[in-house]
Order: C-alpha cells, then sequence, then structure tokens
C-alpha cells in the first residue's frame, strides 16, 4: 500500500517567549509514523500528550524541528509544496462554530476552492458534490448559526472535502456534540473512508469511536505506546488504564469479569460481541 | 434581550431590484444619493423623492420599512431641521429672545428633512433587496481597481465577510455571559449610567478573550484551506450583468435626466 503520511523521527517543541531558550520542553521527539492509504485511524491519548500538536504536522500547519514529515509524497518543509499539502490533507476542528468562515452554507463550502482558484462551474459542481454527501443539500442556503452542532461540523467537513482531499484529519470533531450531532458525524467520515477511500486520522477521547476504526494509536507523553488494530490496542486494559485513558464499556466489563475469575477473552470491544460472550458464559452455566 | 437586533435587512424576495446585480445597485445608489444633494429647489428633490414611492412596491418593500430605518436617525432629523430654521436669514416669521425664525429657514429645513429621509429610504433600499454577502461580493468586484492605488479591497470585503458571520455567533455568546455573571449575582440593570458601565466589565473581558480565541482557531482552520489572500482567488458566484440590470440603467438615467432638468428650468427654490 501506498503511503500518504510518514513521520520519521520527528521531534518538536514549542517556543516559550517568556522563557529562557534551553528551558523548552518537547512535545515528541524522535516520533514515527506512517499512515497508509484509505487507513482509518484513530489517535488516543490523555490531555497534552501531543495529538493536537501531531496532526498540525500533517498538512504543515507545524514543521518538524528535527526529522522529517512527508506528506503525499512532500517534505512538509518545502514551501512550494504547501498548498500541494493543504489541499490533499484536509483539517477539522473540535469547535465547528469557529471553523465557518462565510455566512451561508454554500458559500462556506465553496471557500477553499475559491482560494484554490478553481473556475466557478467546477466550484459549484464540487460544492454541491460535498453537500450531498454529507447529506446537507436542503440546507445549502442556510446561515450557518441556524444549523446545530451536528450540522454545522458536517459544513465544516464538507468544506474539506469539496477540496477532494486524499486525507482528512480530524481534530476531536465530535467534543462539543450531542450523542445525535455525534453519530451523524461519526457516520459521515465512516462512509467517506469506505465509500470513497478517503484516508481518515480521527482524534478523540471517545473510546467507542476509537473501537470503530481499523487502526488505534494511542500517544502519552509524546510517544506512541501503542499501534495496532481496536482489539488488540484495547486488550491492554492495564497498559491504558496507567495512561489516564479508559477503554470501552464491554472491554472494560469483560476485564472485570475476567479479574473475577471467568476465563473470557480480552479482544472484545463491541456490545454485541460482550453480549454473545455473557451469552456464552450463561449458556455454560446452565442458564438459557 | 439581544435576540431581537437583526443584522443586515435583507427580505428575500425575487423583484427586479432582487435580481438586479449587485454592482450595478451599488452605482446606482450611489448615483441616487449624488443627485439627491444636486437637487436644489422643490420640483428636483419632488420627484427623487416621488422614484421612492415607486420603487418600494415596484421591490415589494412594504413601505413602512421605510420607518423603521428611519427611526434610529430621528434625533440628527431633528437636529438638522432645527439648526436650518435658525440660520438662514429671510423674512422674520418668530422672534423669541435670540431665536429667529425665517421663512427661508423653514423652506431650508424642510429641504434638508425630505433629503435625509429620501437618502436613508434609498440607501436602505440596497440592502433590503440585496443579500450582505452579495452586496460584500458586488463591493469586492467593484472596487477591484483600487487595488492598483494601494486600497486592501479584498482584505477589507474578507473582514466585512467575517463580522458578518461573526456577529450571530457573539450575540449569543454575550447573551450567555449575561445569564452567567446574573447567576453569579451582577447586577446589570440597576445604578446611573456610571454604574451600568462599570456593571459591563465583566460581560466585555470575557467577551473579548473568547473573540480572540476565535479569530486565533479561524485563522488557523481558514490556511487549512489553502487562504492565502486575495491573489488568484475565484469566486461560486460569478456576477453577471442581465436584463434587470438594464432596465435599472434606463430608468435610472430618465430619472437623473429628469433631476437635472428641474434643477435648470426652474431656477428659483419653489
Ligand atoms: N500553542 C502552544 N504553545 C505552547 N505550548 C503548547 C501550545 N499548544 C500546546 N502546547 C503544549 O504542548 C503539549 C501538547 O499539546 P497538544 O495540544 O498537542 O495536546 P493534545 O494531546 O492535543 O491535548 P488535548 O487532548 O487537550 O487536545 C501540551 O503540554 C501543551 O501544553
Ligand atoms: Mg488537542
Amino acid at each position: 500500500m501506498e503511503e500518504i503520511i510518514s513521520c520519521e523521527d520527528m521531534a518538536f517543541s514549542y517556543s516559550h517567549e517568556n522563557e529562557e531558550k534551553d528551558k523548552k520542553i518537547p512535545v515528541f521527539e524522535g516520533l514515527n509514523l506512517t499512515v497508509q492509504k484509505g487507513d482509518f485511524v484513530a489517535v488516543l491519548g490523555h490531555n497534552g500528550s501531543g495529538k493536537s500538536t501531531l496532526a498540525k504536522h500533517f498538512n504543515a500547519i507545524l514543521l518538524p524541528q528535527g526529522g522529517t514529515c512527508t506528506v503525499v509524497g512532500a517534505d512538509t518543509r518545502d514551501e512550494d509544496k504547501l498548498l500541494l499539502i493543504r489541499s490533499h490533507v484536509g483539517m477539522v476542528f473540535q469547535n465547528p462554530d469557529n471553523q465557518i468562515v462565510a455566512t451561508v452554507v454554500e458559500e462556506d463550502v465553496a471557500f477553499a476552492l475559491e482560494n484554490l482558484g478553481v473556475p466557478p462551474d467546477e466550484i459549484r459542481e464540487r460544492v454541491d458534490d460535498a453537500l450531498e454527501l454529507v447529506g446537507m443539500s436542503d440546507l445549502k442556503l442556510r446561515a450557518p448559526h441556524q444549523l446545530s452542532g451536528g450540522q454545522k461540523q458536517r459544513v465544516a467537513i464538507a468544506g474539506i472535502i469539496a477540496m477532494r482531499p486524499q486525507c482528512i484529519v480530524l481534530d476531536e470533531p465530535t467534543a462539543m456534540l450531542d450523542p445525535r450531532g455525534r453519530r451523524e458525524v461519526m457516520e459521515t467520515i465512516t462512509a467517506l473512508n469506505k465509500y470513497f477511500g478517503v484516508t481518515v486520522v480521527l482524534i478523540t477521547h471517545f473510546m467507542d469511536e476509537a473501537a470503530a476504526c481499523k487502526r488505534v494509536v494511542v500517544m502519552s507523553g509524546g510517544d506512541i505506546i501503542l499501534d495496532d488494530a481496536p482489539k488488540r490496542v484495547f486488550s491492554n486494559v492495564e497498559k491504558l488504564k496507567s495512561v489516564g485513558l479508559s477503554v470501552p464499556q464491554a472491554t472494560e466489563l469483560i476485564f472485570e469479569l475476567k479479574k473475577a475469575g471467568y476465563d473470557l477473552p480480552l479482544d472484545v470491544i463491541t456490545a454485541r460481541d460482550c453480549i454473545e460472550k455473557l451469552i456464552g458464559i450463561l449458556e455454560e452455566q446452565g442458564v438459557s | 434581550m439581544l435576540k431581537d437586533i437583526t443584522i443586515g435587512q435583507y427580505l428575500p424576495g425575487a423583484s427586479v431590484a432582487h435580481r438586479m446585480d449587485p454592482r450595478v445597485k451599488l452605482v446606482l445608489t450611489i448615483a441616487y444619493v449624488a443627485l439627491l444633494f444636486t437637487a436644489r429647489n422643490a420640483w428636483a428633490l419632488g420627484i427623487s423623492a416621488a422614484m421612492l414611492f415607486f420603487l418600494y412596491p415596484l421591490s415589494r418593500v412594504p413601505g413602512r420599512m421605510i420607518l423603521k430605518s428611519l427611526k434610529p436617525v430621528v434625533p440628527i432629523i431633528l437636529f438638522t431641521a432645527i439648526l436650518n430654521m435658525m440660520f438662514h436669514d429671510g423674512l422674520v416669521l418668530f422672534q423669541l429672545w435670540i431665536i429667529k425664525i425665517t421663512d427661508k429657514g423653514v423652506i431650508m429645513a424642510v429641504f434638508m428633512v425630505v433629503r435625509i429621509i429620501c437618502l436613508i429610504a434609498g440607501t436602505s433600499l440596497l440592502t433590503y433587496t440585496t443579500s450582505p454577502i452579495s452586496l460584500t461580493n458586488g463591493m469586492e468586484q467593484l472596487f477591484a481597481p483600487l487595488n492598483k492605488i494601494g486600497v486592501p479591497v479584498h482584505e477589507i470585503s474578507m473582514m466585512m465577510t467575517i463580522a458578518l458571520r461573526f456577529i450571530p455567533t457573539l450575540i449569543e455568546e454575550t447573551d450567555k455571559i449575561m445569564s452567567a455573571q446574573k447567576a453569579r449575582g451582577a447586577d446589570l440593570e440597576s445604578g446611573g449610567l456610571i454604574q451600568r458601565i462599570h456593571a459591563l466589565t465583566p460581560i466585555l473581558i470575557p467577551l473579548f478573550v473568547s473573540a480572540f480565541t476565535r479569530a486565533i482557531e479561524l485563522a488557523l482552520a481558514m490556511e487549512c484551506r489553502c487562504y492565502n489572500g486575495g491573489k488568484g482567488r475565484t469566486h461560486l458566484h460569478r456576477l453577471r450583468l442581465s436584463m434587470p440590470d438594464l432596465y435599472g440603467a434606463v430608468f435610472a438615467i430618465l430619472f437623473a435626466a429628469c433631476v437635472i432638468c428641474a434643477n435648470i428650468v426652474f431656477p428659483g427654490l419653489l
């Protein structure tokens, strides 16, 4: 498979203006990570573990101070490739209110294309496609402040996919939404990945969202401590807890039962699997 | 309490005026304002005022909207009227101490009031029939040549768009902060003027802090969407001239001719 993002030995620290230079605390040092085309990666980690900082390296908002970050085949430090990188790796942030620029939904979705100098007829076509994809065609003439949180976030996603990027990076896109908004957003990005092959990097604090991804990367103190399929990552219950993270509720239940002496596998991450396993135990014990 | 502030006074519709190109409407509005100030006598001014009686129904904007847009300027109208009445020489109609009201003063006052009313009503018609977004779009494209002499046309229109976008958000936020401060016992509604201004501090400070956070995040989001200034930008809506613009232009020329003729033919004030 083709690599879309590849970080090699990356180092980064924020410069604090009022402190001495040598007192800089690195966010990460020697970080390695690759994301393949078509992948659906969740990034987990406690507050301040460097997830957002890492994400900002993926579209050259931040540049690595050591090592390299190669995105869609270009080094992010190459200024000539800046627009290429940003149009191929879109980014969606937490607060939908602060990333919508225009006063009309469709104008906002067109914003990136206008910046890229796409001809008007093509903008129209791509905007309509993007709105259709996120299921917002009916509301395309609304003002953003008349929309619900989930709808606003879908507009923000449409604004990114109108660029037809190969990859979208979402930094806690559901953190400010209610359960319904969260479901809308998750369904949208899952469909993007599944039907359009868009690579997705999803930073989240919700374990059930991470459980629905193909791959989970766990960060702690600027290091990647786990990187595997969700089932295998979440079976490290104790390790996850030691870095201040939780596991999906299903895994938690199985983990407790296992501690109580039941013989159960820890690779259970969905409620459905959990129910099956529990029914298995009950049947073993003769309860029907 | 802040809910009823409306931004932009756009009344969606499909009249001829609504369908005109915003650039044409802008030019015509500027021309109308210029004509109002060249109208020297009652005839010319009368024609200018009469035109509004024709344009409002044509644009399907209810006449009471004129009153609505006039409301905030009533003090200015009164002030100019009074000043005009007092400071013109002529036949004294009424005198009290040093206040002298002359016939010419009264006429000038009436002229000035009619002029201001027409000015407000005429320019409001532009905002009633043009959505803020197409207005800024129109301004950006109309004034684009000014870029050559160093006017940051694109930046100004971008600022206007963002302001329009964030006003409702910030109003909502102000409401929230006010409730939060009231819940903490802030008294915003009683006391004298000074006290009330003082009471605003705990509202303004969080509002400013949040506005700055928003600005930083918005700038980041714009960068992520490949924004790098106005160079080489295209627009979703390409502005095109159409038949309504032709009608508007022809009508405007006829009207301007009438006003200019009236100015020449009737040399007196009345
Ligand atoms: N603009 C900044 N200037 C200085 N330090 C920063 C800045 N942004 C983040 N940091 C620091 O860098 C570290 C990593 O922050 P980062 O925002 O990447 O964490 P995160 O994993 O995204 O956390 P969260 O879950 O809270 O979003 C933190 O210690 C934080 O204090
Ligand atoms: Mg973060």
